[in-house]
């Protein structure tokens, strides 16, 4: 869907490359562009191969410039991008999106790697007192999870769909915002994951008196 | 397994396929002829083809077109068709024939990812790219095919997001080769995948349709989330940059609903968006789907806004309302297939 085609770009070197959890990286290269937090940026191979779109996880001042991201098995620079180690080079487009926006006591709901957006507003600071609804499959999916318990307190609220004991609301998100008591229907609510994610949850937050522009979503194209 | 589909594959592709078999490189336009200009279910049936030639064919490829599982047709004369795709997944084609026209409504994914508010095709979530053949059986397969003077891609999934697939479907309906249909008969229609569109610009001639919906970021960012990645002002900057002032058209495509994006606000807003680009601005009704906080606009409000565009020199048109009587949104039916299917 992407191409390089309007896109400002310029190599990399890889200075950091982590496995977090199984099928989950951090990818990390100096920062040497501003951003705000929110913002995507294209990583690629070559010119050739198009560039897929993924969202900072870092803070907008940090040295380094973090990916997160999932290995997929379609694409052709997905199943690539894990082979890759520090000293190589990639191919980095300018950052971009307007999904930038903020607003004190925001709700976030991400599913998966699509908490990399919300982590990157709360490393820079941006709004206060969020409260982040993340989902995943299995708990080593909760990516940043000690520095969000300590960060964020009570407004840190994991779901697991697949997990089997009690230390997480057991279901997905949509499942947790259907029972939850403390749903506000005033406040903005940001969310990020699949198109089926932000789907679904958009509904159910529009069923429970959510005005539909109070839901702002970035979807992974 | 299952043979490969010859239907869907381009004259460049034919070659490929034919030298790889031994077989003259004249043969691929002879079954492209086949395949795009004539009316046949099997290899068999490709005459001029040698007997040799046509069963190294059959043994490994077969035709590949599929006829539609299911018609819907509408008092209006509207038909929309039903179609299983090859993954057992379900996409819909509305036929709507007009008194000097005869439009073919294609689609071009199963199910979306882009998540519009308005949507029905969006709730059924992204369940995959359709083939070029996949896109070109919706017209071929339809027993209306050879009287279609108007193809639209506006049909199920973002085109742009299938973009090789759209441009060979393009190559294949518009090629001398394949099905020779004008190119300025042809619109494919995009929320405003920038990238792609310009690929698309630079690689066909037909025509393009951009949802528009509202010219404001913070109330299109609510309807489609594509907007926090290619704002619409970057969109309509692109567009620009090419020339529409012959026969190849742009329109912008807006639905009207209720409250959120038929004022006057709105008219002065489009007007600075679109001012001094050729253009034409397409008004829809909103035909509303299940659970929508969303209301179409009155036929009153529908006609001032037009009357009020137009008097600032913008060409506003109101699309007429076909086939409500058969779930006339997009993704209706084939989401209530894909329910029947998981029961």
């Amino acid at each position: 869907m992407k191409s390089w085609n309007d896109l400002q770009y310029a190599k990399q070197r890889i200075l950091s490359h982590r496995q977090i959890a199984n099928g989950a990286y951090i990818l990390s290269f100096k920062r040497n562009f501003g951003f705000k937090a929110g913002q995507v940026i294209g990583l690629g191979i070559n010119k050739e191969i198009a560039p897929r779109l993924y969202s900072i996880a870092s803070a907008e001042k940090a040295d380094m410039v973090d990916i997160l991201y999932a290995e997929k098995s379609g694409g052709e620079l997905s199943p690539a991008l894990p082979l890759f180690r520090e000293g190589d080079e990639i191919l980095v487009s300018e950052p971009f999106g307007t999904f930038t926006q903020y607003s004190d006591d925001a709700v976030y709901v991400a599913a998966g790697t699509g908490i990399a957006p919300f982590m990157s507003r709360i490393l820079s600071e941006k709004g206060n007192t969020p409260t982040l609804i993340h989902g995943v499959s299995y708990p080593e999916y909760f990516y940043y999870s000690d520095f969000l318990t300590e960060k964020l307190g009570r407004n840190y609220i994991q779901c697991c769909s697949r997990c089997p004991n009690d230390d997480y609301f057991q279901g997905r998100v949509t499942s947790f915002l259907k029972q939850w008591k403390n749903l506000d229907t005033t406040k903005k609510y940001y969310l990020c994951g699949s198109a089926e994610m932000v789907v679904d949850t958009r509904d159910v937050l529009i069923s429970h008196g959510v005005p539909f522009a109070n839901i702002n979503a970035e979807i992974y194209f | 397994m299952i043979k490969p589909p010859l239907f869907g594959l381009t004259l460049l592709q034919l070659t490929e396929l034919v030298l790889a078999e031994d077989l003259p490189k004249f043969t691929a336009k002879q079954i492209a002829d086949w395949l795009y200009k004539k009316d046949i279910e099997s290899i068999d049936q490709m005459t001029n083809l040698s007997l040799d030639a046509r069963r190294k064919l059959s043994d490994k490829y077969r035709i590949g077109l599929v006829k539609p599982k299911k018609v819907a047709a509408s008092a209006d004369g509207t038909k929309k068709y039903l179609f299983t795709t090859e993954s057992l997944k379900f996409v819909e084609a509305a036929y709507i024939p007009d008194a000097d026209r005869a439009t073919l409504c294609v689609s071009s994914q199963v199910g979306c990812k882009m998540g519009c508010l308005f949507c029905m095709t969006g709730k059924q979530g992204f369940q995959g790219n359709l083939s070029a053949g996949e896109i070109v059986n919706q017209l071929r397969s339809i027993p209306e095919w050879q009287g279609i003077t108007n193809i639209v891609y506006m049909g199920m999934g973002e085109p742009f997001d299938n973009l090789d697939n759209v441009l060979a479907s393009l190559e294949i309906l518009t090629s001398d080769w394949g099905m020779a249909m004008s190119p300025r008969r042809i619109t494919v229609s995009t929320i405003g995948v920038k990238p792609a569109m310009i690929t698309f610009l630079e690689h066909s001639q037909c025509h393009l349709a951009v949802s528009l919906h509202t010219p404001f970021d913070d109330e299109r960012r609510a309807l489609m989330p594509i907007q926090n990645v290619y704002p619409i002002q970057e969109v309509v900057d692109e567009i620009r940059n090419y020339d529409f002032s012959g026969q190849r058209r742009v329109s912008f495509e807006y639905i009207m609903f209720d409250g959120v994006n038929d004022t006057p606000r709105h008219v002065k807003e489009l007007t600075r968006l679109l001012s001094n680009l050729n253009c034409r601005v397409n008004l829809i009704r909103f035909h509303p789907i299940p659970d929508s906080p969303l209301r179409g606009s009155s036929d009153d409000k529908i006609l001032a806004f037009r009357d009020a565009l137009t008097s600032k020199g913008i060409f506003t048109t109101i699309r007429a309302s076909r086939g409500e009587d058969i779930q006339a949104a997009c993704g209706l039916l084939s989401t209530k297939e894909l329910l029947n299917q998981k029961k």
